[in-house]
């Protein structure tokens, strides 16, 4: 290899490209569309990583809603008899891993869960394990990333979507709800959802629904899918019909029922059977549709290019001011020695 | 205090689902975020002056590119690249074409090969300055690193050049390297299977790693082994059409037949294309970036002077010797910055010396003028009052003479005429 005269720190070049000649008419077939097949089918043989963080406070429902958005028993339920687990004193990440495969399709999904946040009388602070799991992620895959010779495909570990379950008050935000969107928004693609909403009807989740959209706003708290990163008109325009409905008013369940002949997912109570695939009772469809059918890809690529990114810069630019205020709750300098400031 | 989380392996298990999820849209996902974006492809065509590189090029896309005829008397080997846009149905494609200009025309053909290599090395230059830098934007960087090289061999028949390997050798671990017989239709058809049978064993005896087709994958190692047999593929291109029974097709019209370019009897030319563009695209582009990219960036890396581990086998970060160059690179910054300063001091030093010196000279002028003044002034005072006695003098001679005169004309008035004629004519 010649060695190259330009140090590492050249003052950024802008791109120079080759003399644009602008679109070219084809005269005939010449098969370009087939990269589109080539594409999936390299994609379809490399498998997908999704992974997704459940927070709340104990008992609103996450473990069932995870069970029921993915089909299968992802998470072991707190409530079951038999389970032994007291409210962890401090707040306890547990992250599970399994394959999962739908029409050739191979999916590496992990959860994980946080119980204990928000259980304790004094929570301050809670949102700080949390925190530091997903900058663990971050680290982690920019340690791979920087490495000299690199894997073929860096394993993803990073926290593609973080779901809030807020509980079904009908009134407003917490204080603690606030803070931990507030916080986490900036450095996770954050879906707030109204757990349990079966509690509510319809008018008052509507209510509940604009009153925290309002509460959003006046934070500035940018939950996804978030207003900034619309690339086109059409992506808009989803997008804000996404943005009146959130947060999503959803109901889980694992059990079916027989409803009109049908076995549906539901909860079954005196007063009727809720159904959970059903829009005119909750949400859950589209929350669904939302997380997996039509903006997984999404998701995963604005963790990459945009949270990502700014840990990155933040990470590389760490070491040359050494008296960093705290912000965003982001712990102190790492505890291993080679990461110590010069 | 807080537990961070430790992924429990369950030894990945799989899960069965018991119901439709969904995410098998996942791939229709993926292709439609690419679809939005584009696809960048880059070609490098490297071929003789006349060997038919821009035909084959428009041949290959269907489209005419601006190509005019280039000569042969070009001083060096140039580059150059020519970007273009083409969109079949949904598919975006930012095509960009480098050929070479003025290859083999040289008499001194040494350092033929040395711009097509400093052009790659360039490319991907950029693109690992982009991945470095703090803040980057790499997801919209125009990926300009060169996916394929169709090399085209001369049809001589006899064998490889030695440009032609040397050229080869170089380029082989930084692109991949397709070889084409061009302008295959002046060779016949049991030659040419000598032909590629020479080709294929110089190029295996030089060590030369041209692009195979990938085989592992079931779809299509099938149709992907055979075509492998069939390298390098020898090609006709054209743009002109002639009229075939009642189609009109790509083809060279000659007085003894038409050589038709889509005729797999005729030429490999639909081979190419189906390799190059239906079936392999996505994986050109893939080998680019995980074995010649990241090759040429282990080594200018290392380079560069960053380590995995340090002597001792600890695993250095790539921030730590980030951060050591950014010392160095600010301590030289500060000693500039230094130098220059003293530099600056300096002169206004000496510019301060050169006024004061100047100042020094015209207050002593002013000084010599000063006292030459009053030296004057001063003989000037003189004179006034040398000249102030005389009339005085002459007053009082005056006075005198009068007071003479009005006294009685006594003894010696003859003298004293005598006196006042002499004294009257002193004064002539």
């Amino acid at each position: 290899m010649e060695p190259q005269e330009r140090s590492m720190e050249a003052a950024a070049v802008p791109q120079e490209l080759p003399p644009d000649h602008g679109v070219h008419e084809l005269f005939g077939y010449v098969g370009i569309e087939a990269v589109l097949e080539q594409m999936k089918v390299k994609t379809m043989k490399m498998g997908f990583e999704f992974n997704i963080m459940v927070v709340g406070q104990s008992g609103l429902g996450k473990s069932t809603m995870v069970n029921t958005l993915f089909k299968s028993k992802v998470s072991r339920k707190a409530s079951q008899p038999g389970q032994e687990e007291r409210i962890p004193k401090t707040v306890q990440l547990q992250s599970v891993t399994h394959v999962i495969e739908e029409k050739g399709v191979k999916m590496k999904l992990t959860v994980t869960d946080t119980p204990g946040f928000g259980d304790q009388i004094n929570n301050e602070n809670c949102w700080d394990p949390i925190i530091k799991y997903i900058n663990e992620q971050y680290e982690r895959y920019l340690r791979e990333e920087i490495l000299i010779t690199r894997k073929r495909k860096i394993p993803d570990s990073r926290v593609h979507g973080c779901v809030y379950f807020i509980p079904p008050t009908g009134h407003w935000l917490r204080p603690l709800d606030l803070e931990f969107m507030r916080r986490l928004s900036k450095i996770v693609n954050v879906v707030p959802v109204i757990a349990k909403a079966d509690t509510l009807t319809l008018e008052e989740r509507e209510e509940f629904k604009q009153r925290i959209q309002r509460d959003l706003k006046a934070h500035a708290i940018s939950v996804y899918p978030q207003e900034d990163f619309d690339e086109d008109p059409d992506d808009r325009l989803l997008n804000d019909r996404i943005r009146e409905k959130i947060p999503f008013a959803v109901v889980g369940a694992d059990q079916e029922h027989q409803v009109n002949g049908k076995r549906v997912l539901g909860r079954k109570t005196k007063w009727g059977i809720i159904e959970v695939e059903n829009p005119a009772h909750c949400e859950f469809p589209m929350l669904r549709d939302l997380l997996i059918r039509s903006h997984l890809q999404d998701l995963k690529d604005i963790t990459h290019n945009v949270h990502y990114e700014s840990y990155r810069v933040r990470r590389l630019n760490e070491s040359n001011r050494p008296a960093l205020s705290s912000n965003n709750g982001l712990p102190g300098r790492d505890e291993d020695g080679d990461e110590s400031n010069l | 205090m807080a537990g961070a989380g430790q992924p429990q392996k369950d030894g990945l298990r799989s899960l069965s689902l018991s119901g439709h999820v969904g995410f098998d849209t996942l791939p229709d996902q993926l292709v439609n975020k690419s679809i939005k974006q584009g696809f960048c492809f880059n070609i490098l065509c490297i071929g003789e002056t006349g060997s038919g590189k821009s035909t084959l090029i428009n041949s290959l896309f269907n489209t005419s590119f601006d190509d005019s005829m280039s000569t042969h008397f070009h001083p060096n080997v140039r580059l150059k690249a020519q970007r273009y846009e083409l969109h079949e149905s949904n598919v975006r494609l930012k095509l960009t074409v480098v050929s070479t200009v003025g290859f083999g025309d040289q008499i001194n053909k040494e350092d033929s090969y040395q711009p097509i290599v400093d052009y790659i090395d360039a490319q991907f230059e950029a693109y690992l300055q982009e991945e470095l830098k703090i803040k980057r934007s790499i997801f919209n960087y125009h990926d300009t690193r060169i996916h394929v090289c169709l090399y085209i061999i001369s049809p001589t028949g006899h064998s490889l050049k030695t440009l032609d390997l040397l050229t080869m050798k170089r380029l082989d671990s930084k692109v991949n390297i397709i070889p084409l017989i061009g302008k295959a239709d002046s060779i016949s058809k049991t030659e040419l299977q000598q032909f590629k049978r020479k080709l294929i064993s110089e190029l295996v005896s030089s060590g030369i790693h041209i692009y195979q087709f990938p085989t592992d994958d079931e779809v299509v190692s099938q149709i992907n082994t055979i075509m492998n047999g069939h390298l390098p593929f020898a090609v006709v291109g054209s743009t002109e059409v002639v009229k075939i029974g009642n189609k009109m097709v790509k083809a060279r019209q000659y007085p003894w037949g038409v050589v038709q370019v889509e005729n797999e009897n005729h030429c490999d030319f639909v081979k190419l294309r189906e390799m190059l563009i239906c079936t392999n695209m996505e994986d050109l582009i893939e080998q680019t970036h995980t074995r010649h990219y990241e090759l040429y960036r282990r080594c200018r890396l290392q380079e560069m002077g960053f380590r995995d581990t340090d002597h001792e086998n600890k695993p250095v970060s790539l921030q730590e010797a980030y951060e050591a160059k950014r010392r160095k690179f600010y301590l030289e910054l500060q000693r500039r910055e230094e130098e220059t300063r003293q530099k600056f001091v300096q002169r206004v030093k000496e510019k301060e010396a050169v006024l004061k010196e100047a100042e020094q000279r015209i207050q002593a002028k002013f000084e010599h003028l000063m006292l030459m003044h009053q030296e004057e002034k001063l003989k000037l005072e003189k004179k006034r009052k040398a000249l102030e006695e005389e009339i005085a003098l002459f007053n009082m001679k005056k006075a005198n003479a009068e007071l003479l005169q009005t006294q009685p004309m006594v003894s010696t008035p003859v003298s004293l005429k005598r006196d006042k004629d002499r004294k009257n004519s002193s004064f002539t």
